[in-house]
């Protein structure tokens, strides 16, 4: 579906009880300043209204920053909004504080990548295109 | 996968992905966009515009859930400026939309202008028809935030709301030319604050003189207060809104409208092929005629001429 022509579409989003959107807000303009359209979701947002949003925005990777420890429910539970709308076209990114053995276990249910406190700006911009690269590929 | 057939049933994803293949303006896209166009001719189309921090997006969603709450289907497309440099964006209208984002009768879309001038891109245009074809009644295009003379939402809506926020300017800035004229309803927002009586009463008094001279006929154009954060005024500005599209109706100004609006794709897209030609094919003339320009050889008017000129004579 991408050309050229189009900016990769990313939208980002911070879920449930967490309000430290410092973070989420630079990744925005990390990528705005590397040519892509960032659609920001804004915070507290539960993974129903993510979900809706990032279906109606189709974007290419949507983009959850969690730094609450709850990331285990609520990405569950937005892989499986995203299957149940039929829409696994979308590719969840996730950015946070998160231990080891989750960040596996994420990946193992379907999020593309995790990107931990210690990415800098280049690693970032260079995920987001290595995962829509890939998802065109496949 | 043929993403007509489910445009037309009004599916979300499908809507969704037409939408992106509008905006890429993609050459695979074109016959789908043309059958979809067959399609349109039945949503009112609102424009609203103003300066930014006018509170544009905060009342698009008040007036959709407006709207949406008498059972008819909103479709939006917020638009927000992208960067010149990068070409990438921040669309942020859709956090002051949180209370409508669940809304099963609401589709929200936002898109990056494009360098557009007037913040209106071509695939803005596309989409309009999308949703149009997709059965949504109203669609709300919310503009960039403009300046005082980007007037170009009058060319792509039936109705067009200006914003204008108390506190912006004084009864000077009211009777300059430009945004202001453009209006057939204006909204002052924020009417929570206390000095939003005050820009009411000079816009009605810039109507007035509008008025005197007898230069409108017809529609005269209403001012409205609303407050989104009281959820005021909505209900007459939905009204209102209502009984410009019948007065559009009833006195033929749609038939003048919608040739307006279709000269001005036909235009837009014309303009933006010539474009893309001239830097495909033609960069070595750019760069000889700018070459000219700079050692004073040449001037502008002409060089544009001879440019023009060059692509015709081949």
């Amino acid at each position: 579906m991408k050309n050229a022509a189009a900016p990769i579409r990313v939208m980002m989003t911070k879920l449930g009880l967490d309000g430290h959107d410092r973070g989420v807000k630079i990744v925005a303009r990390v990528l705005r300043d590397a040519g892509i359209d960032v659609i920001y979701a804004g915070l507290h947002r539960s993974p129903e209204e993510v979900v809706t949003a990032a279906i109606q925005e189709d974007v290419d990777v949507l983009g959850v920053s969690l730094l609450s420890g709850a990331h285990m429910p609520l990405f569950g539970r937005v892989l499986d909004l995203l299957k149940e709308r039929n829409a696994l076209h979308i590719t969840v990114v996730g950015g946070g504080l998160m231990p080891d053995e989750d960040v596996a276990k994420l990946k193992e249910m379907g999020v593309a990548d995790i990107m931990r406190q210690d990415s800098t700006p280049e690693q970032i911009v260079a995920t987001i295109r290595r995962v829509v690269a890939e998802r065109s590929d496949a | 996968m043929d993403l007509v057939p489910g445009v037309l049933r009004g599916e979300t994803v499908p809507i969704a992905r037409l939408l992106s293949c509008a905006e890429a303006a993609d050459d695979a896209s074109r016959p789908a966009l043309a059958r979809i166009f067959e399609h349109t001719g039945k949503a009112h189309v609102v424009g609203i515009t103003g300066v930014p921090g006018s509170g544009k997006s905060t009342l698009t969603a008040v007036l959709a859930e407006e709207f949406a709450n008498s059972g008819r289907k909103v479709g939006i497309i917020a638009v927000d400026p992208s960067s010149p440099f990068s070409g990438g964006s921040i669309l942020g209208d859709r956090i002051r939309m949180a209370d409508i984002a669940m809304n099963p009768n609401v589709f929200i879309r936002s898109m990056a202008t494009r360098g557009a001038m007037g913040g209106l891109s071509r695939g803005c245009l596309d989409a309009v028809d999308i949703l149009d074809a997709a059965g949504f009644d109203i669609i709300l295009i919310e503009t960039v935030g403009v300046g005082q003379d980007e007037i170009e939402i009058v060319q792509a809506a039936h109705t067009v709301i200006v914003a204008s926020a108390p506190g912006l300017g004084d009864e000077i800035q009211a009777i300059k030319a430009g945004i202001l004229e453009i209006a057939d309803i204006h909204i002052v927002t924020k009417c929570d604050r206390s000095d939003s009586n005050r820009t009411i009463l000079e816009l009605k008094g810039m109507l007035k003189m509008g008025d005197l001279t007898k230069f409108v006929e017809g529609w005269e154009p209403k001012v409205i207060g609303t407050s989104s954060l009281r959820r005021e005024g909505f209900e007459e500005l939905a009204a209102t809104i209502d009984r410009h599209r019948s007065y559009l109706e009833t006195s033929g100004e749609i038939v003048k409208r919608r040739r307006k609006i279709s000269e001005t794709r036909m235009l837009k897209i014309a303009e933006s092929l010539v474009r893309k030609r001239f830097y495909e094919e033609r960069l070595g003339s750019i760069s000889e005629l700018c070459g000219q320009m700079e050692r004073k050889k040449i001037a502008p008017d002409a060089a544009a001429r001879q440019l023009l000129a060059r692509i015709n004579g081949e």
